[in-house]
């Protein structure tokens, strides 16, 4: 049996992780090397990284950082931000990340997870949404949640599993931030619809929500940023917890 | 020096930032001589069986690794491992090196229940059957971090270890003779996977 997934993502600006880091005992609180030290010690089954930087020294920088994190940290790396080409996978894939992560990208240009998928297998290929309730539909947004793309969320994730993409993240903007739970009517939905692993993203307050989370059938991962960052739920504690819950987790 | 076998398949990048990690000369080298003088070899491989087995025996190295498979350990991953069977049936039916006893097949055609999910992918518990000194610093039951489609089968014999996913036990770790091979990623199994390949750097 596969064990469910708890993923803390870190989101880096200029070669610094952003949002909301409270972290005490770290040299450098914001340093992204030792956050992916952090985590994989306290047993992340996974980590991944967004690159939130718009300027091409902000992308060096941001490759540097990862080749850092591969040469020390031996679980597998999902990257995303900004990846609009094969040759964007490239760059990130030949610095130790195993799975790349497309969104706003892949919007502009669907072909993308098709061609990168023959390129490197469908299990490299993550489709990244950002979805939020519009009109009674789940709707995708683009660019970091800002522009309502008009594209349903449903028909969009299909679409993605059909061209090639292996892993699905469902980002709810509808929960994010709000830190009541996991917007599980949306998952649900998704879960009905592809095959692929699903990996929830948005809401997550406390130990609970993901105990919740995995009882639904079709939910692979739980990430979350803030909650893991302040320290407000410690990754070993949850799982601790998740297995006196039934929920199969690695230990 | 472990030698892992540069045949253009693959990103080695972290297979071999774990070997030096661990405090082990790694050599990433296609060419037949640095096999030779190695104290071990890896062989990695991810993609499809068909074309990694022709990218493979277009560096003519295949000679070299079954003469240096008598000699000194060599542990195939994932697809690397899978190439070290008598064939597969990945789209089509192609030889593999005949190294161990067996083949790979679709695990889909094996899996009773439909609603699991292939590829196999993330953390399964590998449980041992046999014990061998490639367990020396693992623990039967810990998680390993598998990628994968296809599967060995039809290879108890040498089988190691394996882990349980719906009905099909999926071969973790086989060995015959000095060859090993694991379809799990030990440089992605975080400290269980390190833990191995220590123990293979010290086989």
């Amino acid at each position: 049996m596969l064990a469910k997934r708890i993923i803390p993502c870190l989101d880096v600006r200029d070669g610094r992780v952003v949002k909301g880091t409270n972290f005490q005992g770290l040299r450098d609180m914001a340093d992204p090397v030792e956050m992916a030290r952090f985590y994989n010690d306290s047993g992340a089954d996974e980590l991944v990284f967004y690159d939130i930087t718009a300027s091409a020294e902000g992308r060096a920088l941001f490759t540097d950082i990862l080749r850092a994190v591969a040469r020390e940290v031996f679980i597998p790396l999902t990257v995303g931000g900004g990846i609009r080409t094969t040759a964007d996978f490239d760059r990130v894939l030949k610095c130790g990340a195993d799975k790349v992560s497309v969104n706003s990208g892949a919007i502009a240009d669907p072909s993308l997870i098709g061609a990168a998928a023959k390129k490197y297998g469908d299990q490299c290929v993550v489709l990244s949404m950002d979805v939020k309730r519009v009109d009674g539909q789940f709707r995708v947004f683009a660019k970091g949640g800002r522009e309502d793309t008009g594209i349903d969320a449903l028909e969009w994730a299909v679409r993605g599993v059909g061209e090639g993409a292996g892993e699905i993240v469902l980002n709810s903007i509808d929960t994010d931030g709000v830190k009541n739970g996991f917007d599980l009517e949306m998952l649900d939905a998704l879960a009905a619809r592809v095959s692929v692993p699903i990996v929830a993203s948005g809401g997550a307050g406390n130990m609970e929500h993901f105990a919740q989370l995995f009882t639904h059938p079709g939910i692979d991962a739980g990430l979350a940023a803030s909650i893991f960052h302040t320290r407000q739920v410690d990754i070993r504690g949850l799982k601790r917890f998740l297995r006196t819950q039934g929920v199969e987790v690695r230990v | 020096m472990i030698a892992i076998v540069d045949y253009g398949v693959g990103n080695l990048f972290s297979l071999r930032s774990s070997l030096e990690a661990l405090g082990f000369a790694a050599e990433v080298t296609g060419e037949a001589d640095r096999l030779r003088s190695a104290d071990r070899i890896i062989l990695p491989g991810v993609g499809a069986f068909a074309d990694a087995k022709a990218k493979l025996d277009a560096t003519g190295l295949v000679p070299v690794l079954r003469e240096e498979a008598a000699r000194k350990p060599l542990l195939g991953i994932c697809l690397g491992m899978q190439l070290l069977f008598d064939r597969s049936f990945e789209y089509g039916e192609h030889p593999g090196l005949g190294l161990v006893g067996g083949e790979v097949a679709a695990l889909r055609e094996d899996l009773d229940d439909p609603t699991l999910k292939v590829p196999h992918m993330g953390w399964n518990r590998l449980e041992i059957l046999r014990d061998d000194p490639l367990f020396r610093y693992f623990q039967s039951g810990e998680h390993v971090y598998y990628v994968h489609s296809f599967y060995a089968r039809h290879c108890a014999e040498d089988t190691l270890a394996v882990s349980h996913y719906g009905n099909v036990a999926v071969t973790g770790v086989v060995r015959r003779g000095k060859v090993y091979g694991a379809q799990f990623h030990p440089e992605k199994s975080g400290d269980a996977g390190l833990r191995l390949l220590k123990a293979f750097g010290e086989l």
